[in-house]
């Protein structure tokens, strides 16, 4: 079956992810894919979803859409989203159908910047070596959401065994642990004790690229450096000592030293902190980081496969305590 | 402190660095290192990314781990580098009617006929891309073109535009802000769209230009 959508309002930065295109940092191309890496899993799974389904990332401001034929179930998670559609208000995290002549609006709720909208169907959108993800500032990839924006969906279906609410993604805490460097030299011991004591903020100064943080100057003590590669979670400090955390659609290489950098795990709540937020950084060793990586990867692995499995009422229930131990996997 | 270091990088990456500041023989040291992962590459390598004078290897930390990987890359090192057999020659068509032709000219004294000159003359190498997909840092614009890049950048630069700020020129695939300086603009599409090989060149790779009247 074949459903049609169209975009009515769309906030800045709405765009379509899948897992993105790793692979291609050597040609200037960062993966991209969804901000939160963890909503996206879960939203794919709750509908049973292969894992890197493309999906319709929801910005901060949020987004509208109406479904102008067919039908199918959607998947919503992320931050805390209230979707309206059909006359009934959901909050969080959840599977809901979605039938012509529905108006869907995402509109931003208490926590969080971005959603995940999961379809049960295949998005038939552009893709570009390999991936439908969209790299925001040059477009390439499926592109951005524009308000008249059609989007077709193929091979759609309706789940009514898996609507319902499912326990969202764990909220920032407001702690990120990173591993020092890979440029420390080139930061006084002064600021490295202020990357660890001080509290930052969450700056409003944010897209896909990076994240802004306000906080203690970070001063270089030089900035005479050759241009190096880094990776999603590198905290880059310009020449006047102001930090940024590289994000999905990050540079490959700069020219600004790294101070440190957060681990891959912890990225998916740094993107769903709000500016004036407050964050601290932990540093860890490397050998920490790669046990703490591995230690999450496997709790998230259960708690998917969990929301993934073939469903009935009796099993939603069982698993809905089930995964209510195992929610701070982030953490 | 000796070369190559080995940086950590999170959970997943090692900087492996050849020198502190750009010279040929960190660059050479980099493309070896590169080349010998790519033909041995180690359980669990993920993606290498050359730059002037370091190659970040990222893994995947389910798989290895930073010391297992430091390991494996030693053991590269120590073999004697592969012949840069795969590099390959790009002829790149310039038509030299950039917005900046002019103020070049008179930054570095030169007409503007002698700034055209001179950049054709340059061998070029593909060092790395960086910036944005498909911007590819060309080494080895002559010393006397050598300016530094403008105090801001100017916004919605097309693509095409071959650019030149240092040591450094590049032609750009995407229109996006640049604070270098615009001399030209070519037809190549670093781009390709052929999904087979979608990038034209590869770090290593040599590039000269080419002149031509019009676009």
């Amino acid at each position: 079956m074949i459903a049609r959508l169209r975009i009515v309002d769309a906030g800045p930065l709405a765009s379509v992810q899948d897992g993105g295109r790793p692979g291609l940092m050597r040609f200037g191309v960062p993966q991209s894919g969804p901000m939160d890496r963890l909503a996206f899993a879960m939203a794919n799974a709750a509908l049973g979803n292969p894992d890197g389904t493309a999906a319709l990332e929801i910005p901060p401001a949020g987004l509208v859409l109406d479904c102008l034929s067919g039908a199918l179930s959607v998947a919503l998670a992320g931050g805390g989203f209230r979707a309206t559609c059909a006359g009934v208000t959901r909050e969080g995290a959840g599977v809901f159908p979605l039938r012509a002549g529905d108006r869907l609006a995402l509109r931003p709720g208490d926590w969080g910047n971005w959603a995940v909208l999961a379809l049960a169907g295949r998005l038939g959108v552009p893709s570009w070596l390999g991936s439908a993800a969209t790299h925001a500032a040059s477009g390439l990839g499926a592109g951005l959401l524009q308000p008249g924006t059609e989007l077709e969906v193929t091979d759609t279906a309706l789940r009514p065994e898996r609507h319902g609410p499912f326990d969202p993604p764990p909220r920032p805490d407001g702690h990120l642990r990173v591993v020092i460097g890979p440029q420390q030299r080139f930061f006084a011991p002064e600021a490295m004790q202020a990357l660890l004591s001080q509290p930052f903020r969450v700056s409003a100064a944010r897209d896909r690229m990076g994240q802004r943080l306000d906080g203690p100057r970070l001063l270089p003590n030089a900035l005479d450096m050759p241009s190096e590669p880094v990776l999603r979670g590198s905290v880059q400090v310009s020449g006047d000592g102001v930090a940024t955390v590289l994000m999905a659609d990050h540079q490959t290489t700069g020219g600004y030293p790294k101070i440190a950098t957060v681990i891959g795990p912890d990225l998916d709540a740094l993107a769903q902190m709000r500016p004036d937020e407050v964050l601290h950084f932990t540093a860890i060793r490397p050998d920490q980081a790669v046990r703490t990586a591995r230690a999450i990867h496997e709790a998230r692995m259960t708690r998917l496969a969990a929301l993934a499995g073939p469903r009935d009422l009796g099993q939603r229930l069982a698993q809905a305590n089930l995964i209510g131990g195992v929610v701070d996997a982030r953490g | 402190m000796t070369f190559p270091r080995f940086r950590p990088v999170a959970e997943r990456a090692l900087l492996v660095e050849f020198a502190e500041t750009p010279d040929p023989a960190a660059e050479a040291a980099v493309a070896a290192l590169d080349r010998a992962l790519a033909a041995a590459p180690f359980a669990g390598f993920a993606e290498a990314v050359p730059a002037y004078v370091s190659l970040l290897v990222a893994f995947d930390p389910l798989t290895t781990d930073h010391a297992t990987a430091e390991a494996a890359l030693r053991a590269l090192l120590t073999h004697p580098a592969e012949a840069a057999s795969r590099a390959q020659v790009h002829e790149v068509p310039v038509c030299y009617d950039g917005q900046d032709l002019p103020e070049v000219a008179a930054r570095t004294g030169l007409a503007p006929n002698a700034v055209i000159a001179a950049h054709l003359q340059g061998r070029y190498r593909v060092v790395m891309y960086g910036f944005a997909p498909g911007y590819a840092y060309l080494a080895g614009v002559p010393a006397a073109l050598h300016l530094p890049r403008k105090p801001s950048a100017l916004r919605d630069i097309p693509a095409g535009s071959v650019l030149i700020a240092g040591p450094q020129c590049l032609v750009s695939t995407l229109t996006m802000p640049t604070g270098w300086w615009i001399i030209g603009r070519s037809p190549v599409r670093i781009l390709t769209g052929d999904p087979v090989h979608p990038f034209l060149f590869d770090a290593g790779d040599s590039v000269r230009f080419r002149r031509i009247g019009t676009l």
